[in-house]
């Protein structure tokens, strides 16, 4: 089934709560309503015809200009080889999203990953937690306007520039041989004539 | 969550709760596991990820487009060819550019190699794991092999970066294709003898027949890819299912778990899927080298890389199954978001729930027979 | 003609003098039995497998592997350490038993590396914990590491007694 096919079946079923498919540059896509999305995913999932049985990636974009985080789905189904994309739109300020483990276990740990790369609460997931970074990390690393804190637990993250000291080094040497090739004498080195 | 090495929960009962890992030599790279146990008998192995959490899909944003290609393989440094890739074809789809012939099957001759070597360090360690040292050897000795063929073709031995966005970066040096065949002659006796040697091993088999079952359709709804779900008896193969690159012109079989010699998706059936697989990978090869076409091995690319703004998402068949590569144009020569999807993510999913009534030996057995490596979980 | 000077560190102490040939001996027997903790943390891990495997055969210098910190004469911190590894490896360098070495393998164990750039990342093991011999490369090949080895049984073999290697002493001001 072709993305046009399923976008129109999306379209008899949920009505205006489903976006317009975008322009197709490479993959086409369509933005659902938040709190609309697990019924779209369940309808996807199990719709006979459909059966999106596989959720490919669970991920999110950060738009600071348009002052949204979008979430993407992608779909596919093992069953018919066609694939589909989805995306919700959440406020930048406050994200908030259902969570979609409850159609596909898969769901779990991508929403994991977005909880704590974005800072995207899903509600309703059963076990929200930080899942790369410490628990005691502070922000979200993948939004655009992430400043690095400066190391972690004392561990500081800035490393000097090795060249540096291995010119004081070569200096210091440079300084010595050359007080040994000069006489000891009291005297400074004699005025060139 | 409590970082403790051990607590006795109640003096009365045998209930611990133990840290397996992060530095553990049968956790494949750096991956805790919380384990509640009862005795010898655990009730659940939690998952604590992150380790190696090295921030790679920041970096793409950073570095501009060509400049990510060394990144990418570091994502999977076991099979670094595939995450070269499919991020080559990724960009190539936001650039629409066609990539020619001769590049396609270079990229598939490379690609299938890759796959051997890494299902050998696959099922190498995974008889380690069990217990066994020899068989890890002689995987390791014939991955050698493949190493110096690789480094004979690209220049370095496991962090290849042999991709380029629009085909791939070196043709086949002299003497190549016969010293491939001579190893791939070797190589399908060395199957034989690999098999004699330790899968059919009556222990093995009975260390791993019956042991960590994933049915087919938990397998799908927790998305598992790859040898992974094939173990669990789903026919599903990105290079014959949807195809790209010149995998439409091989002929290959796609091995699944049939329970070989216990309950379909056990773990045997996921270490012995692999070892198909690398004999259909040989055969791949055979007909790549035969068929290989002349002509150039790069399209023609601009030297500052700038797609139009687009999405697009590329998937390829890793050896740890499907890769799928989604890069965000806005435009300009450095990609808005680059985000990798891979197999050994969801694999690390499923085992906080198949791990239940395991036994504790039995939790080293699953983890490598998922095959899963570290940087592919965290990126 | 410049006179031979004696090695300052000694500092005339007696005793030393006669125990140096002991030193060599007891050196010897050290450096040629170095067993290594294994630390593969990325990349650099399954090189460090390939240099123990058939080819490189890291053992036939009497370096032998260790899954165990309380077994380990040294450390090969092998691939990229992020911050929250970076206890971890203290832990396991705070485990090991005195006299104890580390070898930092690869570009990210020495300085961070490609990952320089990364948010995670910890720009060298060197920040956590003390470095005896830094590998380049990324990742160094088996005969790289080996190279690495030797400079360290150099090390081991070179130490006096009297400046080798203590635990710091806790507890008082």
């Amino acid at each position: 089934m072709t993305t046009q096919e399923i976008h129109e079946r999306l379209k008899a079923r949920f009505g205006e709560d489903v976006g317009p498919l975008s322009e197709p540059k490479a993959d086409a896509f369509c933005v659902v309503k938040a709190d609309r999305i697990v019924e779209v995913c369940r309808f996807l999932a199990t719709e006979p015809g459909l059966e999106f049985d596989f959720l490919e990636d669970l991920t999110a974009v950060d738009w600071p200009k348009r002052s949204v985080i979008e979430i993407v789905y992608h779909l596919l189904s093992y069953r018919h080889h066609h694939t589909f994309v989805l995306k919700v739109e959440a406020d930048r300020a406050a994200p908030v999203v259902p969570t979609a483990e409850g159609v596909w276990k898969g769901a779990n740990w991508f929403e994991r990953e977005v909880y704590d790369l974005f800072g995207v609460t899903f509600t309703g997931h059963p076990d929200l937690r930080r899942l790369m970074l410490p628990d005691d990390w502070v922000g979200h690393p993948l939004r655009k306007d992430y400043q690095e804190a400066g190391g972690w637990h004392g561990i500081s993250n800035v490393r000097e520039n090795p060249l540096v000291e291995l010119k004081r080094l070569d200096d210091a040497r440079r300084a010595e041989a050359a007080a040994k090739a000069a006489p000891p004498t009291g005297t400074e080195a004699a005025p060139k004539a | 969550m409590d970082k403790l090495i051990l607590r006795r929960v109640d003096q009365s009962n045998e209930e611990m709760i133990l840290n397996f890992g992060p530095q553990h030599p049968s956790t494949h790279g750096v991956i805790n596991f919380l384990v509640e146990t009862d005795g010898e008998v655990l009730k659940r192995a939690i998952p604590d990820v992150g380790y190696l959490h090295r921030s790679i899909e920041k970096i793409g944003e950073i570095v501009g487009y060509p400049g990510f290609m060394p990144y990418t393989d570091r994502v999977d440094y076991v099979a670094a060819m595939f995450a070269n890739e499919g991020y080559a074809m990724a960009v190539e789809r936001l650039l629409k550019l066609e990539v020619p012939a001769r590049a396609q099957w270079l990229r598939v001759i490379a690609n299938e190699f890759c796959r051997i070597a890494s299902h050998l360090v696959g099922v190498g360690t995974m008889t380690m794991d069990i217990g066994a040292f020899t068989p890890f050897l002689h995987g390791v000795r014939e991955r050698e092999v493949i190493n110096d063929l690789i480094e004979a073709l690209c220049g370095a031995r496991m962090t290849y970066n042999y991709h380029r966005i629009g085909g791939v970066a070196f043709d086949l040096p002299e003497g190549w294709r016969d010293k491939a065949l001579a190893f791939l002659d070797h190589f399908d006796k060395f199957l034989g003898e690999f098999d004699r040697l330790i899968s059919f091993n009556e222990i093995f088999v009975k260390r791993l027949a019956n042991v960590a079952v994933i049915p087919g359709p938990m397998a799908v709804n927790y998305g598992l890819v790859g040898p992974n779900l094939r173990g669990s008896g789903v026919d599903w193969d990105v290079r014959r299912d949807m195809p790209y690159g010149a995998y439409p012109n091989f002929k290959f079989d796609v091995p699944i778990g049939k329970g070989f010699f216990g309950t379909t998706g056990d773990c045997f059936d996921r270490y012995y899927v692999r070892c198909l697989e690398m004999a259909q990978s040989s055969r791949i090869i055979r007909q790549a080298l035969e068929t290989l076409p002349e002509g150039e091995i790069s399209a023609k690319v601009p030297r500052n890389i700038k797609p139009e703004a687009g999405e697009a998402l590329a998937r390829v068949e890793s050896a740890r199954g499907e890769m799928a590569y989604y890069v965000v144009s806005d435009g300009t020569n450095k990609a808005y978001r680059v985000r990798v999807r891979t197999g050994s993510f969801s694999a690390m999913c499923i085992i906080e729930d198949v791990s239940r009534g395991l036994m504790v030996a039995d939790l080293v057995a699953l983890i490598s027979s998922l095959d899963v490596i570290a940087p592919e979980i965290d990126r | 003609m410049a006179a031979r000077t004696m090695d300052p560190g000694v500092g005339g102490d007696v005793t030393l003098l006669h125990t140096s040939q002991l030193d060599n001996l007891i050196n010897l027997a050290r450096a040629s039995s170095l067993y290594y903790l294994t630390f593969g943390l990325a990349c650099c891990g399954i090189e460090l497998m390939q240099t123990g495997g058939p080819r490189a055969d890291v053992m036939r210098f009497g370096a032998i592997p260790r899954a165990s910190p309380r077994q380990a004469d040294f450390m090969i911190v092998a691939g990229t350490l992020t911050y929250k590894m970076a206890e971890r490896a203290k832990l396991l360098y705070d485990q090991m038993p005195e006299p104890k070495y580390v070898i930092s393998m690869g570009s990210c164990s020495n300085c961070g590396g490609l990952f320089q750039l990364g948010y995670s990342v910890c720009k060298g093991v060197d920040k956590v914990i003390p470095v005896d011999v830094y590998v380049p490369g990324c990742p160094p090949r088996p005969e790289a590491l080996t190279e690495g080895l030797l400079r360290l049984q150099e090390i081991v073999r070179s130490e006096p007694w009297s400046t080798k290697r203590r635990p710091k002493a806790t507890g008082g001001a």
